[in-house]
């Protein structure tokens, strides 16, 4: 240890500890509004199982493989699983969520306009986990 | 010469030996075996993934198969028992004492890992290196799965008995001339790593009980359809494999710690601020466990709690980067293979580091969890910073343990391949996951932008594969024929920076 001054280690270290202070209050910002589901969401039960994805929307249908929602709404999914962990992912809104059997969480998104996005599996969940896919399609809103 | 392999003994006194060196250099042989057994693992998943569509491996359940066994190989089975070689050589020397404070513990805890390796390796378990419940319980076949956890019980048990040796023998057995402060910081890495393996596996130890009562059928904890519950699974997982990262990482750091300040011919900037990022580090890696599971439908304020304690580790490996470039500052530096690995390491350190605060950020997490992205910012870990610390320290007690010098253009080919190999296998891997490619997948669907990156990564990784045949070659070549080293000082660095490699302790 040599009789030098600390300083400029000071000054990194303050620098480092602001920068996360800043990246966390953000962060912290971002995530509480991603959190608060709007109240007028509809519910769609998603269900998990080896090796699709099967939607329930409140009026009663059901879909397994594909989704169809309308734009400008928001849609709050439950997300449950019938055997082991999955997790549900629209890539395209950032949609995930792991389907836990025992649980159901919460995520929601408001598509905003028409089009077909992936619908994937991205927790390990066995021998066809990499095919574990569906398809969200979005359509015009009908009124 | 502290092996004197140019006076070969018979290999039976090497292997019942309980001198440290000797339990220094069995460790060291198999993590080098272990190496090359698991780094074949991924050059067979990166060639199946060059295109989508079955390549060359038949099927998925293979693939799965071949994907837990190289991640737990490559961390228990060569990261793990690699450090502890490094450990045995230095730190009884370093901390003037003639051995382990307990030697025949020390052979123990060595002995202890083939064993399980043989478990591993025969079983081939196909749940993961993380071994998902409930998937490991109610769908995972046997016997591969309980051969796996066995073997992860008994590895366990190995690390705990060599973490109390090194703390004993750091805080105990050091000479009594010596503060606690002049321990040098390879030594003080392996205390600190050493106290958290001994706070953090016990958890896993137990939970690892629970999964194998829970296979057996007669016990429902993580299993819901008994009533039990998967994310406390995780959670006792996480608890103890999230400062697992760290267990990994100190000694890599405290192996660089020794090799920059001899190679910069320069003291180290600060030893104290190195002491206090390792002692700091091996505390707020218990605050963070939980940031592997946001997406499992945790509450905002555990979130915010966890996304807090990740980030407070910043600043601790922050100060040894500080100090890293602080000590080459003006130095004289001599790039040797060593000190090349050491900064190359730094380097992909520092770019791990940052992309871990992406991941910590909680929304940002959403977009990288399970993805590529997070594969991607593992390897940078393990591969770039461990490994590539842990491959400097290699190559610079080669001539400590042989005698001799390895070919110095082939250790400096090995370097610049395996940066190249790594920074096209994972940075790649980063963006690819942005694009959404989860991981763990045997195909995957014919999207332009996967199939480019895929390739540019197994192009990569192919290319790292050439560099550690390159090294395989160099050692066993260079500790045979390889033209005898100085061992006063075998890297020229000259001055009072060498490391007093004629330092040994007497076979007893």
């Amino acid at each position: 240890m040599g009789h030098h001054s600390n300083w400029p280690e000071w000054i990194y270290v303050g620098v480092i500890i602001a920068l996360m202070c800043w990246v966390g209050a953000e962060a912290w910002n971002v995530e509480r509004l991603v959190d608060h589901v709007p109240a007028d969401a509809e519910t769609i039960i998603v269900t998990g199982q080896q090796w699709f994805w099967t939607f329930e929307h409140e009026d009663g249908t059901v879909e397994t493989g594909t989704l169809h929602v309308e734009a400008g709404k928001a849609y709050k999914f439950e997300v449950v699983s019938k055997d082991v962990n999955h997790s549900f992912n629209i890539h395209d809104y950032v949609v995930l969520m792991d389907a836990v059997p025992g649980r159901v969480n919460v995520v929601w998104f408001a598509p905003d306009k028409a089009g077909e996005h992936d619908i994937q599996c991205r927790e390990y969940c066995g021998l066809i986990h990499y095919n574990m896919r569906g398809k969200l399609i979005v359509e015009e809103p009908s009124a | 010469m502290v092996l004197e392999l140019q006076k070969p003994r018979p290999v039976w006194q090497i292997m019942f030996s309980t001198h440290h060196t000797d339990v220094g250099l069995l460790y060291l042989i198999m993590s080098i075996a272990f190496l090359f057994m698991g780094g074949t693992l991924p050059l067979l998943i990166r060639a199946e993934l060059f295109f989508p569509g079955a390549q060359v491996i038949a099927d998925s359940m293979t693939f799965n198969r071949i994907f837990t066994v190289h991640g737990t190989t490559l961390i228990f089975l060569f990261l793990l028992p690699s450090a502890s070689a490094v450990g045995n050589y230095f730190v009884p020397i370093m901390v003037r004492y003639k051995d382990m404070a307990y030697p025949k513990l020390n052979a123990i805890a060595f002995w202890m890992i083939p064993p399980a390796g043989a478990l591993i390796w025969l079983g081939f378990a196909d749940f993961t290196w993380y071994a998902t419940p409930p998937y490991s319980i109610i769908s995972s076949p046997g016997p591969a799965a309980d051969m796996w956890i066995f073997g992860l019980k008994i590895l366990g048990i190995s690390s705990v008995l060599g973490a109390i040796n090194f703390v004993v023998t750091i805080l105990k057995c050091k000479h009594p001339d010596m503060s606690i402060g002049q321990v040098p910081l390879l030594a003080w890495a392996f205390l600190s790593s050493s106290l958290i393996v001994i706070v953090a596996i016990p958890t896993f130890a137990a939970a690892l009980l629970m999964l194998l009562t829970d296979r057996l059928g007669v016990t429902g904890f993580f299993n819901p359809a008994m009533g039990g519950d998967p994310i406390a699974y995780a959670h006792l997982f996480w608890f103890t494999f999230h400062p697992e990262v760290y267990v990994l990482v100190i000694p890599a750091i405290g192996m660089m710690y020794e090799i920059i300040p001899r190679f910069s011919r320069k003291p180290i900037f600060s030893k104290s601020s190195g002491i206090f990022a390792f002692v700091l580090l091996s505390v707020v890696s218990f605050s963070s466990w939980a940031h592997h599971m946001y997406a499992t439908g945790m509450s905002f304020t555990e979130k915010t709690v966890f996304m807090l304690g990740t980030l407070a580790a910043v600043p601790a490996s922050g100060m040894h980067v500080f100090n890293f470039v602080a000590t080459m500052w003006n130095g004289r530096i001599k790039f040797l293979t060593p000190m090349m690995w050491s900064i190359g390491g730094i380097a992909l350190f520092f770019s791990a580091g940052a992309g871990g605060v992406a991941n910590a950020a909680m929304p940002l997490d959403f977009t990288t969890h399970d993805t590529y992205w997070v594969v991607g910012h593992f390897h940078l870990f393990v591969m770039g910073t461990i490994a590539f610390g842990t491959i400097g320290f290699i190559y610079y007690m080669f001539p400590y343990v042989t005698g001799r010098m390895y070919n110095e253009t082939a250790g400096k080919i090995h370097f610049i391949l395996s940066f190249i190999g790594t920074v096209l296998v994972f940075f790649t891997q980063h963006v690819l996951g942005l694009y959404g490619m989860p991981r763990r997948i045997f195909d995957y669907p014919e999207i332009p932008e996967w199939i480019v990156m895929n390739q540019i990564a197994t192009v990569g990784a192919m290319i790292i594969g050439v560099s550690m045949l390159i090294f395989l070659i160099n050692l066993i070549h260079s500790s045979a024929k390889g033209k005898p080293a100085d061992i006063h000082d075998p890297f020229g660095l000259g001055g009072k920076y060498y490391y007093p490699f004629e330092s040994k302790n007497p076979h007893h």
